[in-house]
């Protein structure tokens, strides 16, 4: 069995470094035909401005980008310093040429790259997690945790930390280094909805992977404890059903691209025009999309949040929460306990909220107003909001912090949703995690193992119920507690804040907490 | 009751002086802040800067936690409550002049001393006991001794089936050290569990491959030329093997302190039922105290459990800060553990063979590993207590059905609110009530939920 683990571990590694090479090979040629192609007409200039390149071939991809970007940043510029200023191009080209014009072993066999860098991986990943606690019996598996060096911020966790950060960085920013590879995934998106592969395509693929795979491990790991399993099984289903396929076929149907579990204001353009527009313009299942969108915030998020607490859509549903419980899971003691972090917490949780209500706000105000005055500021906000919240935050720090910060970070300190239905679930809510009598013995663990940061036994320990909004109900804590103390439950609302809680067992006298 | 003026000092700014700072004496320096913003509190402890949870020590050296994760009370906690805090060992107490002496600091007065030092393991004299790499295990100074003596070894001998010779075997377990398991009676905590219970932890030793060795007691350590432990004898004349024994045959209150003191001490320091020694204005609560007489026909005069230690420290701290001092009276017994995976709740009495005149049922799983017991006064069928193995039940149920003595019919008829396993999870309940029905002829039914209610969690 080790051995076999071993191997996998080889494969996976094997193949995550013929991703991270992939970018690096083939030629790059760049012709008048493709530029012709891929430009809009108003922007004809650009064949001209693109000549001393057409026909050189670039024998990689840096030298092509770095090319393409000094001549069309020097047309810009001259037209910047001519005051043209509606000639100045701002849509990002640097993607869709560099696609165009990659020619390489990547393009000639993509399958074979798709097998070697994704299929590879998730082999040899499989081959791992299958014999994990295989002749165990059912029970917790945190040995170790602490003396590990990827799960304790020791080098392999920074190696991931800063490979994830860096991922992220170039699939926000300059995605036109990683056209190569959504050449790789071409088949599998032209399969899925007729269109080539974008960056976006690509991510979704190892976003979906890493959830499916890590959910996997997620039945090793928790076996035995059906509430894990049945949850897990419920994120893997959402993701790859609701945020890949759904959508993917609704292009090829023509429609807009649409996650039907998406919510706002987590879902942050939901109201922005394109969005609506594109809703609009699509019929019947358009009109669909912008009422479902509508119910789930203003009815779906308080119904279901009052009979189940936030958790039936963060640890439940929501693709952010699953990856966190999937691929985040062997992080999620990192997080910070403190009460230094949960007051910094609830400022900046509700600081995004109170932007995203604001933005959307202009935005739709802006709409109805025919963009008269706010066009500009609604313009900046939405940048804004994009460029802090929407990628530097939810996907540079979200995930790339795992290995250091913990497995919510985003959801804890960013998500505007996570904030809305925390609200709702600390003061109209039936959920709680109920705490059992006075058998806690402070130990630690639910505490240490709250991807949250919420200190558990602070509650426990003195017999109450925790009633935090910011709970998203993974019910690790009870996995973990030893003496069988927590239990999540939706029940009457009638006792469920416990205040002034009494440790029974004593019957000399009653102090309050 | 007793009037606070003869019970202790009440003056405003009274120095109140707790050595040790475990679950008693933390919980009664708590007690005593919260009702006294005045007192000048102290808390002493060579062990630890902090309070920490000793019952967690064992997942430090399983490496689920670290120190950091099993202090209970952030490190801001102590100043902000106005608690001093002294790392350091006492070596000498002076009870006339109420002076105590350090290893390192200087000397202080108290106005009220209260003894809360906690136990030490026990030792039987085995031949061998001095040898390197044979120990007991309390505390933090034990634990890092553990990591000392654990370094890269393959065999462990761990002698004492109680709950820290347990806790031995699954943390060695942990570190992939192949474990020899001697305990002294027939099955696991003899003492404590009925042979059914018994049984079952017995085959879950078993099942994580733990030489589990029944009835088996040790007789002598032998070592090498380096005195370093490395075989032992049973009393049944085998030899095994072996580099590290962990002695877990109990604890003994840690008194050495008190030694040749005016301070009366049997096995521990003795106390009053109002945890008076003595000697005026000096307490003793939790591990290290002995009560003269039992609290109750069913408690010990020496009550060393986490539980107890709290109620203890509580119980005081109110007594110290209250017009009129209680006599300690704990209610319903209540107690947990965890058996490797397997955890262990009890509630009220259930004494490892069955008394006269007491009635009791079992139910155990078919996989051998989920157990269920209840006693009950065979006369007057009220319930006396509770076991569950390998199921979470609800201490506020037990509490108070035992209590207010529920015959055992109207136990079993409302054992549905006693469920405390997590959502989804089987529920062993019908199983037991069906058992039940089976073996005494009753025809006693739960409420089925409708669908709605089970989705909803409306009608609980």
């Amino acid at each position: 069995m080790k051995i076999i683990q071993y191997l996998g571990l080889a494969l996976f590694v094997g193949g995550l470094l013929l991703f991270s090479l992939i970018p690096f090979i083939g030629q790059f040629t760049l012709d008048a035909e493709i530029t012709d192609k891929k430009i809009k007409e108003e922007h004809q200039e650009l064949l001209e401005v693109l000549k001393p390149m057409y026909g050189n071939t670039y024998s990689h991809q840096i030298a092509f980008v770095n090319d393409f970007n000094n001549y069309f940043d020097a047309y810009n510029d001259r037209l910047k310093e001519e005051e043209k200023w509606d000639e100045v191009i701002y849509e990002d080209y640097a993607f869709s040429i560099t696609k165009a014009s990659a020619h390489g072993p990547v393009q000639q066999h993509p399958w074979l790259f798709f097998a070697g860098a994704l299929l590879l991986p998730i082999i040899g990943a499989l081959m791992y997690i299958f014999p994990l606690h295989r002749d165990e019996p059912d029970g917790i598996k945190n040995n170790g945790t602490y003396f590990s060096s990827m799960k304790n911020r020791g080098w392999l966790g920074i190696l991931t930390g800063t490979y994830l950060i860096g991922f992220y960085i170039i699939l926000y920013w300059n995605a036109e280094y990683l056209t190569n590879l959504t050449d790789m995934v071409d088949g599998l998106s032209m399969f899925l909805s007729g269109e080539p592969a974008s960056q976006w395509f690509l991510y979704g693929c190892l976003y979906t992977l890493a959830i499916l795979v890590m959910g996997i491990r997620m039945f090793r790991r928790y076996k035995g404890n059906p509430y894990q399993i049945i949850r897990t099984y419920s994120v893997m289903f959402f993701q790859l059903a609701f945020a890949f396929l759904i959508p993917e076929i609704l292009v090829l149907l023509n429609m807009p691209w649409h996650d039907f579990k998406n919510i706002w204001p987590l879902d942050y353009d939901f109201f922005f025009e394109y969005r609506i527009e594109g809703m609009l313009g699509s019929g019947a299942l358009g009109m669909f999309m912008l009422v479902w969108g509508i119910i789930l915030i203003i009815l779906g998020v308080p119904i279901f949040t009052y009979f189940y607490g936030k958790r039936w859509y963060c640890s439940w549903i929501c693709g952010c929460g699953g990856l966190a419980e999937t691929l985040g899971d062997p992080y999620r003691h990192l997080s910070d306990k403190s009460l230094k972090a949960w007051k910094i917490e609830r400022y900046m949780v509700h600081g995004v909220l109170v932007f995203a209500v604001v933005m959307t706000g202009f935005t739709i105000w802006n709409y109805f107003s025919g963009f008269g005055l706010l066009g500009d500021a609604t313009g900046m906000l939405h940048q804004w909001y994009g460029f802090l919240i929407g990628a530097a935050f939810a996907g540079v720090i979200g995930t790339g912090f795992y290995p250091f910060m913990g497995n919510r970070v985003w959801c804890r300190f960013g998500c505007p949703l996570a904030a809305y239905l925390g609200i709702v679930q600390r003061f109209k809510s039936r959920f709680r995690i109920t705490t059992n009598g006075g058998q806690c013995i402070s130990c630690g663990n639910c505490s240490t193992y709250c991807e949250m940061g919420i200190d558990v036994k602070w509650y426990a320990q003195r017999g109450q119920n925790i009633v935090r909004a910011s709970c998203v109900g993974c019910g690790i804590c009870s996995a973990v507690c030893p003496r069988g103390v927590l239990k999540l439950e939706n029940k009457s609302e009638k006792g469920r804040i416990n205040e002034h809680p009494i440790i029974i067992g004593n019957d000399s006298i009653k102090v309050e907490n | 009751m007793i009037e606070a003026a003869n019970y202790c000092n009440h003056s405003r700014d009274r120095h109140i002086v707790i050595i040790g700072n475990g679950i008693s004496g933390i919980t009664c320096a708590r007690t005593i802040r919260k009702r006294d913003h005045h007192a000048k509190i102290t808390i002493i402890s060579g062990e630890s800067q902090h309070f920490y949870s000793r019952t967690a020590l064992m997942y430090l050296y399983m490496g689920h936690m670290r120190y950091e994760n099993v202090k209970p009370y952030e490190d801001f906690f102590w100043e902000k409550n106005r608690f001093s805090l002294i790392h350091d060992w006492v070596t000498k107490v002076d009870l006339a002049e109420k002076k105590l002496f350090f290893k390192q600091s200087t000397d202080i007065t108290y106005d009220i001393l209260i003894i809360a030092t906690g136990s030490i393991p026990k030792k039987f004299g085995w031949k061998g006991e001095e040898l390197s790499g044979v120990q007991g295990f309390y505390g933090l100074q034990d634990l890092n001794e553990m990591e000392v003596n654990t370094k890269d070894i393959k065999h462990a001998t761990v002698v004492g089936g109680g709950l820290i010779g347990i806790e031995l075997c699954e943390m060695l377990h942990s570190r992939d050290i192949s474990v020899t398991f001697l305990v002294k009676d027939k099955h696991f905590w003899g003492s404590v569990l009925p042979e059914e219970e018994g049984s079952l932890v017995d085959r879950h030793i078993r099942e994580h491959g733990v030489d589990l060795r029944l009835s088996t007691t040790m007789e002598a350590m032998e070592g090498e030329g380096n005195g370093k432990v490395s075989r032992i004898k049973t009393d049944k004349g085998e030899t095994i093997n072996t580099q590290f024994v962990g002695l877990a045959i109990g604890v003994t209150p840690n008194v050495a302190l008190f030694q040749n003191t005016s301070l009366e001490i049997e096995t521990g320091v003795l106390v009053d039922p109002y945890f008076r020694t003595n000697i005026p204005n000096v307490f003793a609560i939790g591990d290290c105290a002995e009560f003269r007489e039992k609290p109750d026909e069913n408690r010990k005069n020496i009550e060393q459990v986490w539980y107890t230690g709290r109620m203890h420290g509580e119980t005081l701290g109110y007594n110290l800060t209250s017009d009129k001092a209680h006599t300690y009276q704990p209610g319903v017994w209540f107690n947990s553990a965890k058996f490797f995976d397997i955890e262990y709740q009890t509630y009220g009495k259930v004494p490892a063979t069955l008394e006269e005149k007491m009635g009791s049922f079992y139910w155990e799983h078919p996989n051998g590993k989920i157990g269920f017991r209840i006693t009950f006064d065979a006369k007057t069928q009220a319930i006396l207590g509770v076991n569950a193995l390998g199921l979470r039940v609800s201490h506020e149920f037990f509490d108070c059905a035992i209590n207010n003595q529920w015959k055992i019919n109207k136990v079993m008829a409302r054992l549905n609110e006693a469920d405390f396993d997590p959502e989804f999870f089987d529920s062993h309940i019908t199983s037991i009530l069906q058992a039940y029905n089976h073996r005494f002829g009753t025809q006693i039914t739960h409420k089925k939920l409708s669908f709605w209610s089970r989705l909803t969690g409306t009608s609980l």
